[in-house]
């Protein structure tokens, strides 16, 4: 090797300069975009949905290409340079605008969905192919959330690709999506049973266990709906816990669910814009299990009502389901879970509102082998751990008094130790017992005292 | 009882909240003129990569201060009245002591060369140096690093971030020669190399030139080259941060004599972390700067501030590091050149960016230090090893509970068991059980 390496640095191609041909994707993705949005404009079907076939596979190569050209120049490693300098994953102008644009687009959605007819229209030829229906918001909806996670998830294996880890669980949530809540409810629908999803469970799908639905399903013709009545049944009340005791609540939270997914993926920019301070940590607790009591109340009381003859409650499910489905699931899910992913981080409605998570989280904070392990006394409080949790733990806390972590809302999708520049932390389960050990290789600052 | 601490770094705070656990009724003061609250110094680069902003390397919410009852002062110290047992301030305030704890920390060492006040010339240890770095690295072709060591690969990968084409002199033939072996030295040159740093090895500074305006336009090496810049960052190591404490009539040398329980020569002053030069009963003097034993200092000091005294004890060496994207963790003795009774286990990946060595005594066959780049290995396990001074073959047997990377990474246990049975293949070899 020569002592003097001039010429490497000459026309060096830095990973965090934007190219000519980084400019040129974002250009053909503003393009795509725009197509996409044409048929609001016009009333031709057959024009209109070419133009939204054209104009989404334009936006989505565009930015595939993109995300190739900027991770083929990068070294694989943690890539986070630069996310607290750019307005658009700071809560800069930029952000403001996404999350206007995002909010916008749920409340549409939500509320005015007359005014996505000619987007659901141009993509009934693909929903007649693939459910043997006409096309509806929801279907809309779903396709382009499906998409976001597929063209968002090859960006996060590109971006993580030095960790077979982040490869693998990017890999879980994009295929769950994929298939379980998309593919199969469609091709259920096409063979004219009913829309299930084999990947959301009660809590979270509240009806699941509600015996209305139950009942509704049991009563389909063959076995199909019985298996998912048992479906349903089993993995929510023995899978869940068996799954989180063995593997902690992230089985479901960052290798399955769909919220999970999309926040995996999609909301990878966003993930360290939660928030860390003790505050909301505070709002956490006191949001989270009161929605999870209120479904388990809400759950047993139908049960009861169901079993009495319907006398307690009379057709209260009904509304139940509406007032609930408007606040948690519409207002909270969508429009601030993901239409703030640019200004609150990615995982608020996993931390603050969804009922499964605290399930699980009651779980693994109790009845697992999970924990994140701190390796000795190697920790040097730098903060790239708390600052990259999408849950708002603060990681640091621990790592700097050798405590494993062992957090309720931990949804275990690994960052802290990826982006641990000293490899201080790991996933691991083991035995229960002394799971909550600090190592003895440092003292723990364990203080709060006073108050 | 008031305890005054000087300096807000890890050393002071560690200190601090070590007091604090031990007693509720301590009153705490920690005095700092770099910055409001205690940040983890080592995360600086992090900020100026953008990975972090300022309010993440605080390693503890504002609120902790107050609730726990520690004082924060802030405020330049500008003399020890060790006799009135006073803190004087540069706002002409003074503070009382019951005890005393200076824990001011280092200075990063300037090069005593023509040239080394010229404006863009600047090392990198403080809160202050990060802001200076942001100023000075604004418009620059070029900037040139001297030193090798971490904080001029830490530069390095600092500007490459900011796309700054960079100049990085090492002195020795290789990258951190004094405490790399050659091969882990020469797999994170090939690195340095692969991010087009222009890496000069067996390089010195002559002289810093300057242009009209007092600014640097570039360095000439002492073989004559001269590389033109408008940047130059100094990595060249740091000395004990204690200007202050020179008249004040406590005893110094390099930095501030203290004995193992980190007392200095006038009672009830005390000094810890990177300041403090420990003087051990066999007469060694060590000044130690790492993280880790600014820590641990901080730590025992608070036991002897509190009255049950305790002798500081380094335990078995770790130390760790990241260059670019490779994660180095050392566990025990490993040093750059192997001592005559030293024998060495390298196994290397052959993509060059992962490596395992394992030292141990020709004699006795017992493992005495860890060198991994790009796999983590536990801590605890090696530290155990060492201590209990496990043969080389009960290592290679056990390896793999040492290893501490992620779920769904390669293990290289069979690699490194290969490699020892090529290398031992006369004398002895492991059956690998799987």
């Amino acid at each position: 090797m020569s002592n003097h390496q001039e010429s490497l640095s000459i026309g060096y191609n830095y990973q965090d300069e934007t190219d000519t041909i980084q400019k040129a994707a974002l250009a053909l993705f503003a393009v795509g975009l725009l197509l996409l949005v044409l048929p609001l404009f016009s009333f031709n079907p057959e024009v209109n949905t070419f133009f939204l076939w054209g104009g989404t596979t334009l936006s989505t190569l565009a930015l595939l290409l993109y995300f190739f050209r900027t991770y083929q120049k990068s070294h694989p490693g943690v890539r986070n340079n630069g996310v607290w300098l750019r307005g658009s994953t700071s809560r800069g102008k930029i952000a403001w605008v996404t999350a206007v644009v995002l909010t916008g687009f749920y409340i549409i959605l939500y509320w005015f969905p007359q005014y996505l007819g000619n987007l659901i229209e141009a993509l009934n030829p693909t929903s007649q192919w693939l459910r043997g229906k006409p096309a509806d918001h929801w279907f809309l909806y779903g396709s382009f959330y499906t998409l976001a996670i597929l063209v968002m998830g090859v960006r996060a294996i590109l971006k993580y690709r030095h960790s077979p880890y982040q490869i693998i669980r990017t890999i879980s949530v994009m295929l769950f999506q994929f298939l379980f809540a998309y593919l199969i409810p469609a091709f259920l629908m096409l063979l004219n049973e009913p829309e299930f999803y084999f990947s959301y469970f009660w809590p979270l799908k509240y009806d699941y266990l509600f015996p209305g639905t139950l009942g509704y399903l049991a009563k389909e013709p063959g076995a199909l709906g019985v298996f998912m009545v048992f479906w349903s049944v089993i993995i929510s009340l023995i899978g869940v816990p068996i799954l989180t005791y063995f593997f902690g609540k992230r089985w479901y939270c960052s290798w399955v669910c769909g919220c999970g997914g999309l926040a995996e993926t999609a909301g990878d920019p966003y993930r360290q814009l939660s928030d860390k301070s003790r505050k909301a940590w505070k709002y956490e607790v006191a949001i989270i299990y009161p929605i999870l009591g209120f479904i388990v109340l809400t759950t047993l009381l139908l049960w009861l009502n169901s079993m009495l003859g319907g006398w307690i409650l009379g057709s209260l499910s009904n509304g139940f389901s509406q007032a609930y489905g408007f606040f948690i699931g519409a207002i909270f899910s969508g429009v601030i879970g993901v239409g703030f992913y640019p200004i609150m981080g990615s995982r608020v409605w996993c931390r603050f509102g969804c009922p499964m998570a605290a399930y699980l989280g009651l779980l693994q904070k109790h009845f697992s082998r999970f924990r994140i392990t701190t390796n000795g006394g190697q920790c040097i409080s730098c903060g790239n751990c708390s600052t990259y949790c999408e849950m708002g733990i603060d990681v640091r806390w621990y790592a700097q008094q050798g405590k494993p972590i062992i957090r309720a809302s931990c949804v275990g999708c690994g960052m802290c130790a990826t982006v641990c520049p000293r490899g201080v932390l790991n996933l691991e389960t083991g035995p229960q017992e002394g799971r909550y050990m600090p190592t003895n290789l440092i003292s723990p600052e364990n203080i709060r005292i006073l108050n | 009882m008031h305890v005054v601490v000087i300096g807000n770094g890890v050393t002071g705070i560690t200190a601090a909240i070590t007091i604090r656990k031990l007693s509720a009724t301590h009153q705490i003061t920690v005095i700092s003129s770099e910055s409001e609250h205690f940040f983890s110094r080592t995360a600086l680069m992090y900020v100026y990569m953008g990975h972090m902003q300022y309010q993440h390397i605080k390693p503890y919410e504002d609120w902790f201060w107050p609730e726990n009852n520690i004082n924060l002062q802030q405020g330049q110290v500008t003399y020890i009245d060790v006799e009135q047992k006073q803190v004087l301030l540069d706002d002409q305030a003074t503070l009382n002591f019951d005890k005393l704890l200076i824990a001011t920390g280092s200075k990063p060492n300037i090069l005593n060369l023509p040239g080394k006040e010229l404006n863009g010339v600047q090392g990198f240890y403080s809160l202050n140096d990060l802001q200076t770095l942001e100023a000075n690295s604004k418009d620059v072709n070029r900037a040139v690093l001297v030193g090798g060591g971490l904080i001029g690969i830490e530069l390095a990968e600092m500007l490459y971030t900011r796309c700054i084409p960079v100049s990085f002199l090492v002195r020795e033939e290789h990258y951190w020669g004094s405490v790399l072996p050659k091969e882990e030295s020469q797999m994170i040159q090939s690195h340095i190399l692969a991010h087009g740093i222009d890496l000069h090895l067996k390089a010195e500074v002559e002289e810093i030139l300057g242009d009209a305006s007092g600014k640097v336009s570039g360095v000439r090496t002492k073989s004559g080259e001269v590389i033109p810049c408008q940047l130059v960052g100094l990595g060249i190591g740091v000395f004990p941060n204690i200007d202050l404490i020179r008249n004040c009539g406590i005893k110094t040398n390099r930095g501030i004599l203290v004995n193992e329980y980190l007392e200095t020569n006038i009672p009830d002053i005390f000094a810890a972390g990177d300041c403090a030069e420990l003087e051990k009963p066999d007469q060694q003097k060590v000044v130690e700067q790492l993280w880790y034993t600014g820590r641990m200092q901080g730590e025992t000091v608070a036991y002897s501030i509190c009255g049950t005294r305790k002798k500081y004890e380094r335990g078995i060496w770790f130390n760790s590091a990241k260059f670019f994207d490779i994660e180095y963790q050392t566990y025990g003795k490993v040093s750059a050149r192997l001592g005559p009774e030293e024998g060495t286990l390298l196994w290397q990946h052959p993509n060059r960016k992962k490596s395992i060595r394992i030292n141990y005594l020709l004699h006795t066959q017992e493992v005495i230090g860890f060198n991994l780049l790009g796999i983590r290995y536990r801590h605890e396990v090696c530290e155990r090893w060492i201590r209990e001074k496990k043969t080389l073959d009960f290592v290679l047997k056990h390896l793999k509970e040492a290893n501490f990377d992620p779920e769904f990474y390669r293990r290289y246990e069979k690699e490194v068991l290969r490699k020892f049975n090529e290398q031992f293949t006369a004398t002895f070899a492991l059956k690998d059980k799987g």
